[in-house]
C-alpha cells in the first residue's frame, strides 16, 4: 500500500450530511467495473447530468476543486453499505484524506485498508475547516504530527497511524500471527466442539 | 463487575491484543454471497493465498440472480460472470456452496439462521452491511468490507477495535398490525441514523421477548440503520427452539453441551452499558418512511413534515400533508429484512381476497429457496398471484437493485427493505419503507394507507 505523505492540496467542502456508500457509488458499478477504473463513476448520480454531461454545480467538477485531495464532509459520511468500492472510488477520484464530524462505521474501517486517512474532528472545527475549503485555502494534512495546516491536532490510533504512513498492510502482519491462530484454534475446539464441524 | 451479553461472547474471541485497543479475534462463522465474496476470493488468489478454514463457511447466491418467476442464473452476461466465477472459486477452495434452485439457497442473512448456521454466541462476520441481522440469535455479526474479507479467508481472524455497549428497552406490547419493522424505524427515527454509532447494541425488553425469532432478525437487520453495526438479542427458549434439528446445528451430545453453554450467555444482572435508551411500542402506530434517509419516519396516520427540503423534493411530497392517500406505483415485499415466512404470511393475510391495484406493480420475493416452498406449501403464492402480485424466486431483488430489479425515475414503492437512500432501488425512485403488512395494505389501495383499517 501507498505511504501516506504530507499532504498539501485544495480541500473540497462537501457539507452534505449522511452521504451514504449508494450515493459515492453505485451498486451496478460494484459488480463487474475493474478497481482502477471505478474513480470514473464516484458520485455520478450528483457529478454528471442525465446526458452523461458534467454537473458544473458538483463541487468536484469547479475548476479550483478538481484537484483536491481532500475533502471536508458533513456528519455521518459512508453511512450505508459495506461496499469498499465507496473508498475505491474516492481513491480513484485522487481523494486521500476526509475530514468530518463523523463516519459510517464499516466506510471508516475500510478507509484505514486503502490508505485513506478519515479523519474525525469535532463539528464546530468541521465547519470553521468547511469555511476554509470553500475559500479555496489549501490544507497541509501532517498525519506524522497528527495536525492540519500546523495548528489543528486530530487523533488516531498509534497503530493506524503506522499502518498508514509505512504503507504497511494488515493481512500481512496477522499471517505472521498464524502460531498464535492455531493455538487459538486448537484450544477453541476443545472448549467449544460445536463450532466446527466434524 | 456483571458483564453483557457482547462482552462475553467478544472476550471468547480474542486471539491477541494488538494495542491501542485493537484486538485480533477469531471468527467461527463466515457467510460468503457471490457479489462481494466473489471479489475476495479473486484478490486472495492474486495474493496467492488460500481459504484458511472452508469449513466455517457458508455460501448462497442472492445479490445479483434472476427474480424473475423459473429463471436460475443472473439477467446479464455480467452477473452469470460472478455466478459462476463464484460457483468455481468455491468449489476449488472446498467450502459449502447452497447453489441456485437448491434448498439453503437465499439471502445470505436469512439462511444463515435458517439452516442453523448462525447460532449464539459464534462470532460471524459477512461482506454485507446487514450482517447485524444474525445477532437475534445471540450471534456478535458485523458486516466487513472486501480487504477485511480478504483477511478473513486467509487467517479466519479480523482486526477490530472493541465498541461501546447500548441497550435498547423496547417496552409494552405494540397493538395490532404494528410489527417488528415498526419498533425499529421508530428507534431510528427517534434517535437518528447515528444513534448507535460507535456501539453494539443490545435489543431488550418485553416487545422483542414478544417478538418471534424472525421478527428479531428484522429489528436486528435495520441496526445498520441505527448506525450501528453490531445488534444482538440475548439466545432465550424461543432461540434453542427455533435452532433445535437445523440442517447445521450442533446435534445429540454437541446440541446439550452447546445449549449449556448458551444458556451462560445472556448479560449478568448489574451489566453496565455504555449508553442506555428505551422506547414505549404500546403507542406505536404503523411506520412509514417519507424521505431519503430512514431516520426520516412518522406513523402513518402522521402528516409529512416540514424538514429536509432536498428530501421532499427527491420525494415528492408536500409538508403539512398527510402521507397517508399518496398514491404508490410499485410494492416490494422482500429483502434481508422482511421476505421470511411469517413476513409473508401477514402480506398474505392483508392480500387475500383482495385485489391489487390497477395502477400498481406488486412484488414478493422470498427471501429463500426454503422459504419459497414452505409459503406454497400454505398456499400463500396462490394469494399473493390471485390478488395479482408477482411471486418470484429469491434473491436481494429490488432492495438493492444489483441485478437489474429497478424502480423506474420518479416511480413511487413501498418496500420492505431496509434503505430509502437516494437512487437506492434505482435512479430518481422514491422508495417508503415499510412493514410487510404495510407494504400489502398499499399494493391494496394503490396508495400509502393504515393498515389498522384493513
Amino acid at each position: 500500500m501507498e505511504k501516506f505523505p504530507v499532504l498539501s492540496s485544495v480541500a473540497a467542502p462537501f457539507p452534505q450530511k449522511n452521504v451514504d456508500t449508494d450515493l459515492i457509488i453505485r451498486i451496478e458499478r460494484c459488480t463487474g467495473t475493474p478497481r482502477e477504473e471505478i474513480g470514473k463513476y464516484a458520485f455520478e448520480m450528483a457529478r454528471f447530468r442525465a446526458d452523461g454531461s458534467e454537473n458544473p454545480e458538483f463541487v468536484l467538477n469547479q475548476p479550483r476543486y478538481r484537484d483536491a485531495k481532500i475533502l471536508v464532509c458533513g456528519e455521518f459520511f459512508g453511512t450505508g453499505s459495506s461496499r469498499e468500492m465507496a473508498v475505491w472510488a474516492l481513491a480513484g477520484l485522487g481523494i486521500r484524506c476526509l475530514i468530518a464530524p463523523s463516519y459510517g462505521q464499516i466506510f471508516y474501517g475500510n478507509c484505514f485498508q486503502n490508505g485513506l486517512l478519515p479523519i474525525v474532528l469535532s463539528s464546530s472545527v468541521v465547519n470553521g475547516l468547511m469555511r476554509e475549503a470553500e475559500q479555496g485555502k489549501s490544507f497541509e494534512i501532517n498525519l506524522e504530527n497528527q495536525t492540519i495546516n500546523g495548528a489543528i491536532r486530530f487523533d488516531i490510533t498509534p497503530r493506524r497511524k503506522k499502518m498508514l504512513l509505512e504503507g504497511l498492510d494488515e493481512l500481512g502482519l496477522t499471517l505472521a500471527l498464524e502460531p498464535k491462530i492455531a493455538a487459538f484454534e486448537a484450544a477453541d475446539r476443545a472448549r467449544r466442539p460445536w463450532i466446527y464441524p466434524a | 463487575m456483571g458483564r453483557t451479553l457482547f462482552d462475553k461472547i467478544w472476550d471468547l474471541h480474542v486471539v491477541e491484543e494488538l494495542g491501542d485497543g485493537m484486538q485480533l479475534l477469531f471468527v467461527d462463522r463466515h457467510v460468503i454471497h457471490e457479489l462481494s465474496g466473489y471479489r475476495g476470493q479473486v484478490e486472495i488468489a492474486k495474493r496467492g493465498l488460500k481459504m484458511r478454514n472452508p469449513g466455517l463457511a457458508l455460501g448462497s447466491f442472492d445479490h445479483v440472480v434472476s427474480t424473475a418467476p423459473g429463471t436460475r442464473g443472473g439477467n446479464n452476461a455480467n452477473a452469470n460472470r460472478i455466478i459462476e466465477g463464484f460457483r468455481a472459486e468455491s468449489r476449488k477452495a472446498g467450502m459449502r456452496l447452497y447453489d441456485i434452485g437448491e434448498d439453503g439457497q437465499g439471502i445470505v442473512h436469512v439462511i444463515g439462521p435458517e439452516t442453523g448456521f448462525t447460532i449464539p454466541g459464534t462470532l460471524l462476520v459477512c461482506g454485507d452491511s446487514h450482517t447485524c441481522t444474525h445477532g437475534a440469535l445471540g450471534a456478535l455479526a458485523w458486516g466487513i468490507g472486501t480487504t477485511e474479507l480478504v483477511h478473513v479467508l486467509a487467517t479466519q481472524t479480523i482486526v477490530q477495535q472493541k465498541p461501546k455497549t447500548m441497550r435498547i428497552d423496547f417496552r409494552g406490547a405494540p397493538a395490532k398490525g404494528v410489527t417488528a419493522k415498526d419498533m425499529i424505524l421508530a428507534l431510528i427515527g427517534k434517535l437518528g441514523t447515528a444513534g448507535g454509532m460507535g456501539y453494539a447494541v443490545e435489543y431488550a425488553g418485553e416487545a422483542i421477548r414478544g417478538l418471534d425469532m424472525e421478527g428479531r432478525m428484522t429489528v436486528c437487520n435495520l441496526s445498520i440503520e441505527f448506525g450501528a453495526k453490531v445488534g444482538m438479542v440475548a439466545p432465550d427458549d424461543k432461540t434453542y427452539a427455533f435452532l433445535e434439528g437445523r440442517r447445521h446445528a450442533p446435534k445429540g451430545a454437541q446440541w446439550e453441551q452447546a445449549l449449556a453453554h448458551w444458556r451462560t450467555l445472556p448479560g449478568d444482572a448489574g451489566a453496565k452499558f455504555d449508553g442506555e435508551h428505551a422506547l414505549d411500542c404500546a403507542v406505536l402506530a404503523p411506520q412509514i418512511t417519507w424521505g431519503t434517509s430512514p431516520e426520516d419516519v412518522i406513523g402513518v396516520d402522521g402528516i409529512v413534515p416540514d424538514r429536509k427540503p432536498e428530501a421532499l423534493a427527491y420525494m415528492g411530497l408536500t409538508a403539512g400533508k398527510a402521507i397517508a392517500g399518496t398514491k404508490v406505483d410499485r410494492v416490494f415485499i422482500g429483502s434481508c429484512t422482511n421476505s421470511r415466512l411469517p413476513d409473508l404470511r401477514a402480506a398474505a393475510a392483508i392480500a387475500r381476497g383482495r385485489k391489487v391495484a390497477k395502477h400498481v406493480e406488486a412484488w414478493v420475493v422470498p427471501g429463500s429457496w426454503r422459504i419459497k416452498q414452505d409459503a406454497e406449501a400454505e398456499g400463500l403464492h396462490e394469494v399473493f398471484r390471485e390478488a395479482g402480485f408477482q411471486w418470484r424466486e429469491a434473491g436481494c431483488s429490488m432492495c438493492v437493485a444489483a441485478n437489474g430489479d429497478y424502480v423506474a425515475p420518479l416511480a413511487r414503492c413501498v418496500s420492505t427493505s431496509n434503505r430509502n437512500f437516494v437512487g437506492r432501488q434505482g435512479p430518481q425512485a422514491r422508495t417508503h419503507l415499510a412493514s410487510p403488512a404495510m407494504a400489502a395494505a398499499a399494493a391494496i389501495a394503490g396508495e400509502i394507507t393504515d393498515v389498522r383499517g384493513f
